[in-house]
């Protein structure tokens, strides 16, 4: 509405109210998004601990962080955190979706109970989870596998199936989400692709196969790259289930990050904290740019 | 709601004689006995599963809040071996005080989503609806928010809190700590815009015409046109901060104003396990609640979040 006038114009008209308008956001934005940004950018190469002036100390931060011999084992765990829920919490709600959207009758109650999972706090969930991984042979789990004659497992208690358990609950509680997203996506498929596909002599599996998969795919994309920027950020289900254990099994990056920052006994180390969180937000960022140059061809049908 | 009328509408333009409402069966499809018999079994294990994985869990929960700790143990999966215990919900709810630390959730969900809506709407009104010259930069740097992952912002906007700005004193065990930083919301601002953006930009002429101010024109005409995305904002800030655990974790140190997400976790190793399932059951009951009523908004507006983000 506003056009190029002079200051005195703009002072009269909505000049001033816009800017009360904006106040909020630009509060909000500046002081607790836009400035921690750069904070963060300028705190990775200082020593701050709260109590003096922060020094400058260059790469130091970098270097001690990448010297820590629990960094390698920290990015092993998160990289082996996302594989497997890649595998694990990737195709399942695809299968739901495209099965829930041939449903004719109580489609709502179908979506409900796949989202359902996804409104229970996730606190709640994982101490509730944590119960159920129970290793003794009448835990909830070991109690339902023993129907069918599987022997009871360590759960979270060993190394090797801690972080399985870990992802089958994080699938469990972020599956919902994806399954209403995709389902949103299916709607949107023009259903005259289908007819054509069907005079073309196409069956079920090669509609599904030829129309509705690339008609998908843009969808498909986003969420993989979007599953694959939350996973290495993942903090809460090995934080509440077993602490990074056992053996630091568990222990991924942003425990390590939390780990720096609040659980130091000689008081935080701010500046290690902000190095590492910024190391995984360019490697996020540079995987992010690769990955969309790589499939920005696949992504038009 | 208007979204889900859009889709529909956007769905069948003409319903066809023989397909009004066709997926990736046709209707000949559906008469093949074949494919019938497979898609009522796998539409049956479907929903079977549904309800065990999805369900399941809750409705556990529900049963072993009401049960003592023994049976609860030693067989977790009996339906009340020994009698229902009701005395564990008062028990939690008193003399574990899980009533403050609800109390505090719900005060800090208010205050998250009265800081988030008037966030996301007068700013959306400002973007898309005064819309300044030097507008297009500062939703630049709104999207560009979206960008940087949270984990980054952590351990600045942590120090931001010890030590703010203009306010002079910390906001640590503040209410404010978790109500200020959550305005900050990317997504929310982009989706008010989106739906600033389609409302019809005569209404708007005519109220300036009739000598609305932008006040009025905010107040009176976009905010009541505005009630479904405010109701998706709304939704989502409360299921929201009621979920968050890190942020309040980290700044609410003293139990007395801590929220439920973060009281949780210390309070299992005080209590005996069938209060603590108790008190587990007492925090899902509110965001089921608001889930089972509120349904659409919920599903459509999941939705819409992969519209945008796509």
């Amino acid at each position: 509405m506003t056009r190029r006038r002079g200051p005195r114009a703009w002072f009269r008209g909505d000049g001033p109210h816009t800017l009360v308008f904006l106040l909020p956001l630009l509060l909000c934005f500046g002081l607790f998004s836009w400035r921690p940004i750069l904070d963060s950018a300028v705190m990775a190469f200082q020593q701050t601990n709260l109590v003096t002036v922060p020094t400058w100390v260059g790469w130091d931060n970098f270097e001690r962080v990448l010297a820590d011999p629990l960094l390698g084992t920290a990015v092993l765990n998160t990289l082996w955190f996302a594989a497997l829920a890649i595998v694990l919490g990737y195709p399942v709600p695809l299968v739901v979706a495209v099965l829930m959207s041939e449903v004719r009758r109580g489609k709502g109650l179908f979506s409900a109970l796949a989202y359902l999972p996804v409104v229970v706090p996730p606190v709640v969930a994982a101490l509730l989870w944590k119960f159920f991984y129970d290793a003794s042979p009448t835990g909830v789990f070991n109690t339902i596998i023993g129907w069918v004659g599987i022997p009871p497992q360590p759960w979270l208690q060993d190394q090797a199936t801690a972080m399985p358990s870990l992802v089958l609950f994080a699938t469990w509680s972020a599956a919902g989400g994806t399954v209403i997203i995709y389902l949103a996506a299916l709607i949107a498929v023009p259903p005259e692709l289908y007819d054509a596909a069907e005079v073309d002599g196409a069956g079920v599996w090669r509609k599904v196969w030829h129309v509705t998969m690339p008609q998908l795919r843009g969808v498909l994309l986003i969420t993989f790259i979007l599953q694959i920027i939350g996973t290495a950020q993942v903090f809460l289900e090995p934080f509440l289930f077993t602490a990074g254990g056992p053996a630091n099994s568990t222990t991924t990056i942003l425990l390590l990050i939390y780990k720096y920052a609040f659980q130091n006994s000689l008081g935080g180390d701010y500046g290690a904290a902000t190095a590492l969180s910024l190391m995984l937000a360019v490697v996020l960022a540079v995987f992010s740019a690769v990955y969309f140059r790589i499939t920005r061809s696949w992504s038009d049908s | 709601m208007s979204v889900e009328l859009l889709r529909r509408r956007v769905r069948r333009p003409k319903p066809a004689a023989d397909a009004p409402d066709r997926g990736i069966l046709s209707v000949a499809d559906r008469r093949r006995r074949g494919v019938r018999i497979t898609t009522r079994a796998s539409h049956t294990v479907l929903l079977v599963s549904l309800i065990v994985v999805g369900l399941g869990p809750i409705l556990w929960l529900a049963k072993s809040a009401v049960t003592p700790t023994q049976d609860t143990l030693r067989q977790p999966l009996a339906l009340w071996p020994n009698g229902i215990d009701l005395e564990n919900l008062v028990t939690a709810w008193t003399r574990v005080e899980i009533d403050r630390y609800f109390a505090n959730t719900v005060l800090l969900a208010l205050g998250v989503w009265a800081v988030q809506v008037l966030v996301a709407t007068t700013a959306g009104y400002a973007l898309s609806v005064l819309r300044p010259k030097y507008g297009k930069a500062i939703v630049g740097l709104v999207l560009a928010t979206l960008f940087v992952p949270s984990i980054v912002l952590l351990v600045p906007l942590y120090l931001t809190i010890v030590d703010p700005p203009l306010v002079g004193q910390s906001l640590i065990n503040s209410f404010w700590a978790v109500w200020l930083p959550a305005g900050a919301n990317a997504f929310n601002v982009l989706l008010v815009m989106r739906f600033f953006d389609g409302l019809p930009r005569e209404v708007f002429e005519a109220a300036r015409m009739d000598g609305a101010g932008p006040y009025r024109l905010f107040w009176s005409i976009v905010v009541p046109m505005s009630r479904p995305v405010i109701g998706v904002v709304s939704v989502f800030a409360i299921i929201g901060a009621w979920k968050d655990f890190l942020w309040p974790m980290l700044v609410l140190k003293d139990p007395a104003v801590q929220p439920l997400s973060v009281r949780l976790p210390q309070l299992q190793q005080f209590i005996e396990l069938d209060v603590f399932l108790a008190a587990l059951a007492i925090s899902t009951v509110i965001p089921v609640v608001l889930f089972l009523v509120f349904q659409r908004l919920f599903l459509n507006g999941a939705g819409l979040g992969g519209a945008v983000k796509g």
